[in-house]
């Protein structure tokens, strides 16, 4: 049964903000993600893509609809409910890398598995580096956080979002301040995981070249989806 | 659960190392205000117990003794003539011998056996007169048993030469200083005394009594109650006073007046004796304590300022552990266990720096005429501050770090992340 459920589901999910005026961002946003499926959104600036993957991401619950989660509904769920749920089956990369400065490259990359829990320490720390191997950077892992390179960042936080193996990676222009090179070789490795299999992506970018290369781009204008990209 | 405090402590370990100047900064302000707690109530308590011991030690809890009042009964009452008569009889004068604790070796008895005493020591007092020259100096001497007197009321304490033990011989006195040194007498020279009636005696000098009060040292010597009542010419009976210390303090008032009752003879307590006493002590206590609460209150303001700062510097960091499934729980826990290890760290040395700061003030010299014995400051080294101290410090870090905290875990990771 939930081998045909898709992974990601939204339901006419609205969101207004009230401060300073009240503006509806997002005008019942219906779509869906299949599993394994490259999904790139793309759309000016403004429209609510950011916006729209805060709350796929369930960190944002404060909006109008439905989200469905592996084929499960988070309306309702609590706080610490949508924490684990969020550590068990999303990986989130953002703009900017957004790792912890203070620990190191591979603590940064083992945190999120320790906190789930599903292996001892060990067995995460042999995961961890075996991802950042596949990242090539594995011979950083020592080092801190804040001693690497941009692109490196980039690529330990890709690293961190496959920790757990979650069913989809959610990236808002992972790309976004890399040069083409580095661009290109982030893309590569994330068409790369989707290409696995079962494994789903679902990136925000405004790189035309980049969203080319994905299964599916759906088009966002002024809070609706323009192009569903089917 | 184990797994996840280990990765919480993990995480604020980390944290703390990296801004290891503020935390220690902080650490500092802990370890500084438990330091002055301990070694302040150390001291203050110390002094405190040196004055309270002032009085404590050298005051029985409850005195009896016999007031000289009047009789009640008249001979004239036993008189069968004035049976159905009113007798009118004015200023009565007191018997004789009236000062005397009648039955005094009884009631010692009866009060040996009782197990809310910890221990009597019978007095004798009798007026006398120095001579020296052509002039008589007065005096008192105080009959005492001199183990007894030692042991409760830690009589050697104030005899600041000569010795004790040397009161058992017949005939030897213990000078008050002041009379001493008016009489120009040294240990081992002889003075003679005179009694109100007449009796002259020569005692042997063997040691000299300080208790700091000029009036006390100008008139009061000691002698054994054996000496002191060959002196006044009577039997082993002749007790004035009979000195009970007991195992509570506090049940003296109630004490006295069963005393009173049972034995038929004045008793006073101790906390009638010196009620002004009690007052003075509680003062000073509740000062300590003020002071040491308010140091401890103003090292949790600091570390609570110093965690208000981290937390907004940490603020990317909180975004992205709520982003990678640490609860709101885990991140208040990561705050207070940050708080809870300065304090842990900073109270453990500042444990240890008290100790060493009480045991100077221990060695800072402290002569005073009022205490002999004492040579240097007093400091009550006793575990119960290190304790409070220990507790002090984990609940004004929890304290200071759960306001902290609590904001940290409500901090929504997406504003974070878009204010970007
Ligand atoms: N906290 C907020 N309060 C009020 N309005 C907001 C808030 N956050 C975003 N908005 C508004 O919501 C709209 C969508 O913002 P969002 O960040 O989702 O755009 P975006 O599509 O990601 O744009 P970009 O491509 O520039 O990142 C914008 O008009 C923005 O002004
Ligand atoms: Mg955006």
């Amino acid at each position: 049964m939930s081998q045909i459920d898709p992974v990601l589901e939204t339901r006419k999910v609205s969101k207004t903000f009230h401060d300073p005026v009240t503006v509806q961002v997002l005008k019942e946003v219906s779509f869906s993600v299949e599993r394994g499926e490259f999904v790139s959104i793309m759309g000016k600036s403004g429209c609510g893509k950011s916006t729209l993957l805060y709350i796929l991401s369930t960190m944002d619950t404060d909006f109008q609809g439905e989200l469905l989660l592996d084929g499960k509904s988070t309306t309702g769920m609590d706080r610490d409910h949508l924490s684990r749920l969020r550590s068990e089956k999303i990986g989130f990369v953002f703009q900017f890398h957004y790792l912890l400065p203070e620990f190191s490259v591979l603590r940064n990359v083992m945190l999120p598995a320790l906190k789930l829990g599903r292996y001892g320490p060990e067995e995460v720390e042999h995961r961890a580096m075996e991802r950042l191997k596949i990242l090539e950077i594995g011979d950083q892992a020592l080092k801190r956080a804040n001693q690497i390179s941009g692109g490196q960042k980039q690529r330990v936080a890709i690293a961190r979002a496959l920790i757990n193996d979650p069913l989809i990676i959610m990236g808002d222009e992972p790309t976004g301040n890399l040069d083409s090179k580095n661009s290109d070789i982030v893309f590569d490795i994330l068409r790369g995981l989707s290409a696995e299999g079962e494994r789903s992506m679902l990136v925000v970018t405004h790189d035309e070249d980049f969203a080319k290369r994905t299964d599916r781009t759906i088009v966002m204008d002024d809070g609706r989806i323009a192009d569903h990209g089917r | 659960m184990t797994m996840d405090l280990k990765l919480i402590l993990g995480i604020s370990t980390t944290m703390l190392l990296a801004r290891l100047k503020q935390s220690v900064v902080a650490g500092v302000g802990v370890t500084f205000s438990i330091m002055m707690y301990i070694a302040l109530s150390g001291f203050m308590n110390g002094l405190n117990e040196l004055l309270d011991g002032l009085i404590l030690n050298r005051t029985p809890h409850i005195r009896l003794y016999n007031e000289i009042e009047p009789s009640e009964d008249q001979p004239l009452d036993l008189a069968p003539d004035f049976a159905d008569r009113t007798v009118f009889i004015s200023r009565i004068k007191p018997k004789a011998e009236l000062t005397r604790v009648r039955n005094a070796l009884g009631i010692m008895q009866a009060l040996e056996k009782d197990e809310r005493v910890l221990g009597i020591a019978a007095k004798t007092t009798a007026q006398v007169f120095f001579n020296v020259g052509t002039i008589d100096l007065n005096g008192v001497i105080n009959g005492i048993q001199p183990a007894e007197e030692d042991r409760l009321f830690r009589f050697s304490d104030y005899v600041v030469s000569g010795s004790v033990h040397d009161l058992n011989a017949v005939n030897s006195v213990i000078l008050g200083k002041g009379v001493a040194d008016k009489m120009q007498v040294d240990l081992g020279d002889m003075v003679q005394v005179t009694t109100a009636d007449g009796q002259r005696t020569m005692l042997k000098v063997v040691g000299t009594y300080q208790s700091g009060l000029a009036d006390l040292d100008n008139v009061q010597c000691y002698a054994s109650i054996k000496t002191t009542q060959k002196l006044l010419g009577r039997g082993n009976d002749m007790i004035t006073d009979i000195q009970v210390k007991l195992h509570d303090l506090a049940s003296a008032p109630a004490l006295a007046r069963e005393f009173a009752r049972k034995f038929d003879v004045e008793a006073l307590d101790i906390q009638t004796a010196n009620a002004q006493f009690e007052t003075g002590s509680n003062v000073r206590s509740i000062i300590s304590y003020v002071v040491s609460v308010v140091l401890l209150i103003v090292a949790g303001f600091g570390i609570y300022n110093i965690l208000n700062m981290l937390i907004y510097e940490k603020l990317d960091s909180i975004a992205i552990l709520k982003a990678t499934g640490f609860s709101g729980g885990d991140v208040r826990a990561i705050f207070i266990s940050l708080s809870m290890i300065i304090g842990v760290c900073g109270g453990a040395v500042g444990l240890v720096m008290g100790y060493f700061a009480s045991i100077g003030i221990s060695h800072i010299p402290f002569e005073t005429e009022a205490l002999p014995t004492i040579k240097t400051y007093p400091v009550d080294f006793s575990g119960r501050y290190y304790l409070i101290g220990v507790a002090f410090a984990l609940v004004t870090t929890y304290i200071a770090g759960l306001f902290p905290a609590q904001r940290a875990s409500r901090i929504d990771p997406v504003e974070i992340i878009r204010g970007k």
